[in-house]
């Protein structure tokens, strides 16, 4: 995969006179005495794919919704393709694919996807979408008795059914098998090296690690941290995670008298963690250590700091 | 197989733009009458409780109307399916659609808001005007004769009924939960029907309320159509000032309460 943007289409072709085609400053939404989005700024830039990441409730989908003019914002500036969200002429530019639903219960795949081409001037094909994604033995099947899976390749193909510059995907993978997660990937893909710019939101980090030029992490209505896969994970070119299992109580505090800069925790019982400047010495030692104990290392496993790690260790390890 | 080999590079070169107006509305109506036409539940209210009334209150005399009773009973029913449809059918699939976000989804197309409320209310014309046919087809085998001069006066009452309950509908369906819109919109029809002027003449309800049914939109739009299909003459200007009267106020509100989930 090549994330060089010179090799993009439509990465020059800004009409608007600058490369961002979302432009969010200090954006507020509140529900009663609760704060959704709590001071956000964002930017993306054409022709890009951009992940947010974040905890349940971090305010992910609120954001995604105020840039596709459902929801109206407290506060705070939002520039969508230049235009303000949910202006008619901006609606014919986006691509927008809803967490869950967005169909009429009784509607045939076909009736539904072929609806919604009608909107657009220059739509793909309908019956090649279906096929390309997998529901073409499904057209005259009513939307409720699809599968969760069929429901959700349906509501992307009417995402990009009319041809948009920017793709909004709330959790386009989210309960897919992973044959089907996989043609995702390859139409975001193949939606980026034609130049179309997507925001998706997504829990998967291996997902956004392999499909984003650029993620925000958010919590709690703010950004915590942002950047492109690879300067998120920067600072751990030599920070990586040890991982063994063992019995369980084993005295941590001691092994870490040996393993200077690292911290070491239990995180169900007889399943280690090890985290910090991980090389061949602190390996050996750890091992020598379970040796001395007549403990065997199982499953023991080096890696290097993932999306996954800083993302929990910027939102924290506790299930929300 | 990777994105190269599924999907060719430029398959999607963004092209925006709105697709032409009239294929869009086209589309909307075909698409909102065809999942009418084929929801069973819908089909029962607009069109089995219609022709099992119309049999039933014509062939059977339970109650007084006048005679030949077919004469009598078939205005009644052709206000009972423009109710069952603008009204209560309308709001049923407003207030499930918005559940199921669909009105979100196309809301987010390139589809203007009006061509959403017009999609919808030309797709409730083509269902009344199935209704009309099949009601009416019907009841001129039972041997309905209908004063043919008064076409003219029913036309535009059938058309202002269905604003009318149009309006209704979609300020019900628009504005709450779609199990609240689901039992009001059922019991609405129910009371209106019995109470509001349709089944039961005015003659035979209680002096009090025979009084206020003129004012419903069922009481004035039932009332106006026998006026001018089976007693054959002019109903008068107060049936439409109320009909107009019922599109207008709801149909202002709606504007300001319906929402798109």
């Amino acid at each position: 995969m090549n994330h060089d943007a010179t090799q993009r289409p439509g990465a020059d072709a800004d009409d608007s006179g600058h490369d961002a085609v979302l432009a969010v400053s200090g954006l507020v939404k509140r529900f009663g005495t609760t704060v959704a989005v709590d001071g956000l700024d964002l930017t993306q830039r054409r022709g890009t794919v951009l992940a947010v990441l974040g905890p349940n409730g971090a305010g992910k989908t609120t954001t995604i919704e105020i840039c596709e003019g459902f929801q109206r914002p407290d506060a705070g500036d939002v520039r969508v393709l230049g235009s303000r969200p949910g202006a008619p002429e901006l609606r014919t530019r986006i691509g927008v694919m809803p967490q869950g639903g967005g169909a009429y219960p009784g509607v045939r795949a076909a009736e539904m996807l072929r609806l919604v081409a009608s909107c657009a001037a220059h739509p793909l094909d309908p019956d090649w979408l279906l096929s390309v994604l997998g529901l073409a033995d499904v057209p005259r099947t009513p939307y409720k008795r699809l599968s969760g899976g069929q429901q959700q390749r349906l509501s992307l193909a009417c995402a990009v059914v009319g041809r948009p510059e920017l793709v909004f995907l709330d959790e386009p993978t989210a309960g897919l098998d992973p044959q089907a997660r996989r043609l995702v990937w390859d139409l975001v893909e193949a939606l980026r090296t034609d130049g179309v710019s997507v925001l998706l939101t997504t829990h998967l980090m291996d997902e956004a690690e392999s499909l984003a030029d650029d993620v925000v992490i958010l919590d709690h209505g703010r950004v915590v941290a942002t950047g492109t896969p690879a300067q998120l994970t920067a600072d751990a070119v030599d920070d990586h995670r040890l991982g063994f299992q063992a019995p369980p109580g084993l005295p941590l505090a001691d092994l870490l008298t040996r393993l200077p800069g690292c911290v070491a925790e239990e995180p169900d019982p007889g399943r280690y963690v090890v985290r910090g400047p991980v090389g061949p010495r602190e390996v050996s030692a750890v091992t020598a250590w379970c040796a001395e104990r007549g403990v065997l290392a199982e499953e023991l496993k080096v890696v290097r700091r993932s999306l996954e790690d800083v993302f929990l260790d910027l939102t924290g390890r506790e299930p929300r | 197989m990777s994105a190269q080999t599924r999907f060719a590079p430029g398959t999607f070169a963004p092209a925006p733009g709105r697709g032409r107006l009239g294929r869009m509305l086209a589309a909307q109506t075909a698409v909102e009458t065809k999942l009418a036409l084929r929801n069973g539940e819908q089909v029962l209210l607009t069109l089995i409780i219609p022709l099992a009334l119309l049999v039933g209150l014509t062939v059977l005399p339970i109650i007084d109307v006048g005679t030949p009773r077919v004469d009598w009973v078939t205005p009644r029913i052709l206000a009972l399916a423009i109710m069952s449809t603008a009204f209560t059918s309308q709001a049923i699939s407003l207030g499930f659609d918005r559940r199921y976000g669909v009105l979100k989804r196309l809301a987010a197309t390139a589809l203007p808001r009006w061509l959403l409320v017009a999609g919808r209310v030309l797709s409730a014309c083509c269902v009344v005007v199935v209704q009309l046919v099949v009601l009416s087809v019907v009841a001129l085998l039972l041997g309905w004769s209908p004063h043919l001069d008064g076409l003219g006066a029913a036309i535009p009452l059938l058309v202002l009924g269905a604003l009318a309950f149009g309006a209704l509908g979609v300020l019900l369906g628009g504005s709450v939960r779609a199990e609240i819109v689901l039992a009001v919109a059922n019991a609405v029809w129910f009371v209106l029907l019995l109470a509001g002027g349709i089944a039961v003449p005015e003659s035979s309800l209680p002096s009090g309320l025979a009084a206020a049914v003129d004012l419903l939109p069922s009481g004035a739009l039932a009332g106006g159509l026998t006026d001018a299909l089976a007693r054959g003459v002019s109903p008068g200007p107060a049936p439409y000032l109320v009909l107009v009267a019922w599109t207008v106020v709801p149909a202002l509100v709606a504007t300001r309460t319906t929402k798109l989930t």
